[in-house]
């Protein structure tokens, strides 16, 4: 923004944006998008016969992972809506996993969800203490929560799990004894019905029975619990005059502050929240993905899940779209995963040729010729090979991220005071 | 004057020196206080750990160690200084270090040959694989923390994708460990004997070498102050004439290169191959001891130091009664603490600063009213 801009705005300057253009998309070219994308996997599917492909198996195992990356994603867009950028989410998710585990296997798992939220909110409120109260960079803080966090829970592990009841339970210094387990939820009839049809691979209907199956299939409790968690934290967010203060400190904490919002309050309110949410993704993975705290356990879905919010442009919507991508790509590895994704070269060979075409249609020569040599370099990948190794499967998620990430980082907006230091009363 | 600038000089060295103290001094009392509630004797732990760390043979397994983490956090201290946050100086090096080894175990030159080979080759893989990163973010504007971790997790699947029997891989007698083919004898890096110490790794003197020529780069040359004044702010940089762009992607770049270096004396030193149990993780270890030593390079070797013997020394408590898992309490508690006190300190400073400023004016104005009534 240059100074003039701000200085002397035209007076009849032009109404660029009209008040109901909220979030770019209509519903309607939403559900056409999402037909098309329908669409377009059946025809993968029939033309690979890689049934896999979207099976209720696959679509299943791909909700249950990409829970936890979502709560993860959800709890970095609390922070980071309020301005607090929160890499420190993986030791709150590890903080997550050890108490859900620590109370679980002694209690029952409900209160060990309960304990793994605590311990993740206490993590949010180390990271809150350093960026809100003692201005300490917001990276440089979360790196050391992360540290914090992993060392503490490996040192309390030792203690608590080695030795006495907890050993002959089953635990030891990297794992917990298993806890019972959270109630699933089937919807009756419903289920084996949609299961019938899928098996008889009908070009689209099968496809949709496999992905309506699949999310209504042995669902466990606290998946039902984090889809209302994203859905309140929507609401509570963007509808909500606490949501549009909350958002506002991330946006401009001075102008916040003018009239007359508590930031600092509303800061540590937002990451101790985001503490809470990435903690029981972790209790999620010691409760609901195993039965046990295992050390390591988290693997890095902190980071994937602040990765699926920047990916999913600082929205609710788009991090739960993020959050299924990574889960689907998880799912991909661990059931016959390279026959699979070898199908998935075909889907993204057309999409790169789709892009191509749109790219040389607007005249953007090079970007046309790039994506169009792509299409075709992956076209020969997919004609030569049967399957894609398994190591790179693994790193499917992370490539796409990338691609996603170089295509469209520049059209992504986030919160403008986003991991600002801020201090009351000095701003200018 | 000049005797002023002497004291505000003499005083922020004190405030420098002031954090970290701060730092340690707090990890200390949060350890003796963890080490209580599990109802034993922390005293006897210190004095175990102190008698233990400065044995000789202990000394000697510090430095090697602190000669991998203070390449590790003058690769991270170089993205530091320009604001750019290179967690991906863990995939950078491990990718190096693989690739490295893969070369060094088919060269058949001479080792004056095949050891300057083997370095380049490491440097100029880190330096690509950070190049990535790097220029996506300066044409498609990709944050390099999501990038760097992105890459991070793909420098893994490559690696246990080529270190696999049949492929770059080879399997070792006992049949549980892969490893690259091992570097000739004469590709070995030279080391020190100590005698019943044990040896000194020689690549200490190229960790050395890579923290002076990080002093002069950033210190004394244009490119460097080039970098830090892009790091300050980038417009003030781009309006002297910086290209802010260029600036990112050469500091990545150059970051990559020296993280590329951090493998380099396990492997020519120690392991001389790479399997599936060389060090990983010394990334964000290195981005402690940047955050420790504060980016100076005198700074960055004392958190090497002080990395190693911790860990050396956490682990001989294990013998001792006590659980050697404290480590990553007290690394956490005083990587957590220092960057806190850092700020608390800059803070205290620059109010000091003011307040003198204030008291000076003040007392101009006082003497001019005063010159005034007179005439």
């Amino acid at each position: 923004m240059t100074a003039t801009m701000t200085d002397a705005p035209p007076p009849a300057a032009p109404k660029a944006e009209g008040a109901p253009r909220r979030s770019g998309r209509s519903l309607g070219m939403t559900l056409m998008i999402v037909a098309g994308a329908l669409l377009l996997l059946a025809a993968v599917r029939m033309i690979t016969g890689a049934n896999q492909l979207d099976s209720a198996g696959q679509v299943g195992a791909a909700l249950g992972l990409a829970v936890p990356i979502g709560l993860a994603g959800l709890a970095g867009l609390w922070s980071e809506r309020a301005g607090v950028v929160n890499i420190g989410l993986e030791g709150m998710m590890i903080l997550g996993t050890f108490g859900a585990g620590w109370v679980g296997w002694q209690t029952s798992p409900w209160l060990g969800l309960l304990c793994g939220i605590g311990f993740g909110v206490l993590g949010g409120l180390v990271h809150a203490v350093a960026t809100v109260t003692f201005g300490v960079d917001h990276i440089v803080s979360g790196v050391a929560v992360n540290l914090l966090a992993l060392g503490a829970t490996q040192y309390l592990a030792k203690l608590f799990f080695a030795e006495g009841e907890a050993s002959e339970a089953g635990g030891n210094p990297k794992q917990s004894p298993p806890a019972e387990s959270l109630p699933h939820v089937t919807v009756p009839g419903l289920s084996d019905a949609l299961a019938s049809v899928e098996k008889h691979h009908w070009f689209l209907v099968s496809d949709l029975a496999g992905i309506v199956g699949g999310l209504i299939t042995n669902l466990s409790v606290v998946t039902i619990i984090a889809v209302l968690l994203f859905i309140g934290s929507w609401w509570l967010l963007w509808r909500t005059p606490f949501g549009l203060r909350l958002r506002s400190c991330g946006e401009n904490p001075t102008a916040a502050e003018s009239l007359g919002v508590d930031v600092y309050r509303y800061k540590y309110a937002a990451v101790a929240v985001s503490g809470g949410l990435a903690g029981l993704g972790g209790a999620f993975l010691a409760l609901v993905t195993s039965h046990t705290y295992l050390e390591g356990q988290t693997g890095g879905r902190g980071y994937i899940g602040l990765a699926a919010m920047i990916f999913g442009n600082w929205r609710p919507g788009g991090l739960a779209m993020g959050a299924g991508l990574f889960g689907y790509s998880d799912a991909l590895q661990l059931r016959n995963g390279g026959v699979t994704v070898h199908a998935l070269l075909l889907l993204l060979v057309v999409l790169l040729a789709l892009l191509a075409g749109w790219k040389l249609y607007k005249k953007a020569l090079l970007q046309g010729v790039i994506s169009a040599v792509m299409a075709v370099l992956v076209l020969v990948w997919y004609l030569l090979t049967d399957e894609v190794p398994s190591d790179f499967v693994g790193a499917t998620p992370y490539v796409v991220t990338l691609l996603v990430l170089s295509l469209s980082a520049q059209r992504l907006r986030m919160p403008k005071a986003d991991g600002m230091r801020y201090r009351k009363g000095q701003g200018k | 004057m000049n005797k002023l600038t002497q004291r505000i000089d003499k005083e922020r060295l004190l405030l420098g020196i002031a954090a970290p103290l701060l730092a340690i001094v707090a990890a200390l009392v949060v350890t003796t206080v963890v080490i209580l509630a599990t109802g034993k004797d922390p005293g006897a732990a210190f004095s175990d750990m102190a008698t233990y760390g400065f044995a000789s043979d202990s000394q000697v397994y510090i430095l090697n160690k602190a000669t991998t983490y203070y390449l590790a956090g003058v690769a991270v201290a170089i993205g530091f200084r320009m604001n750019l946050f290179n967690i991906g100086v863990d995939g950078q090096y491990r990718l190096a270090a693989f690739i490295a080894a893969v070369l060094g175990g088919a060269l058949t030159v001479p080792g004056w040959l095949a050891i300057p080979l083997i370095i380049i080759c490491a440097m100029a893989t880190g330096a690509l694989w950070a190049a990535i990163a790097g220029v996506l973010k300066v044409s498609r504007g990709v944050s390099e923390v999501i990038s760097t971790i992105m890459l991070n997790s793909i420098a893994t699947a490559i690696i246990a994708y080529l270190l696999q029997p049949g492929k770059l891989g080879q399997l070792d007698q006992a049949g549980t460990l892969v490893s690259t083919k091992p570097l000739p004898s004469s590709s070995y890096f030279f080391s020190f004997d100590t005698g019943p110490a044990g040896e000194l790794w020689g690549f200490i003197v190229v960790a050395v070498l890579v923290g002076i020529a990080y002093w002069f780069v950033l210190g004394r040359t244009r490119f460097g102050f080039d970098l830090r004044t892009v790091g300050q702010s980038e417009s003030a940089a781009s309006a002297s004439g910086v290209s802010v762009k260029k600036m990112i992607a050469t500091s990545m770049i150059i970051s990559g290169a020296v993280a590329g270096l951090i493998g380099m004396p396990t492997l020519l030193n120690d392991s001389h191959q790479f399997s599936n149990d060389f060090p990983a993780g010394i990334g964000f270890t290195g981005i402690a001891i940047a955050l420790l030593g504060r980016n100076h390079p005198i700074g960055i070797a004392l958190g090497a130091l002080l990395w190693g013997f911790l860990e050396r020394t956490t682990n001989h408590l294990e013998f001792q009664g006590y659980d050697k898992e404290i480590l990553g309490v007290i690394q956490g508690v005083i990587v957590l603490c220092v960057v806190i006190a850092y700020e608390v300190v800059r803070r205290y400073g620059m109010k000091r600063q003011q307040q003198k400023v204030g008291a000076e004016l003040a007392a101009q104005a006082a003497a001019a009213t005063k010159k005034q009534e007179v005439a």
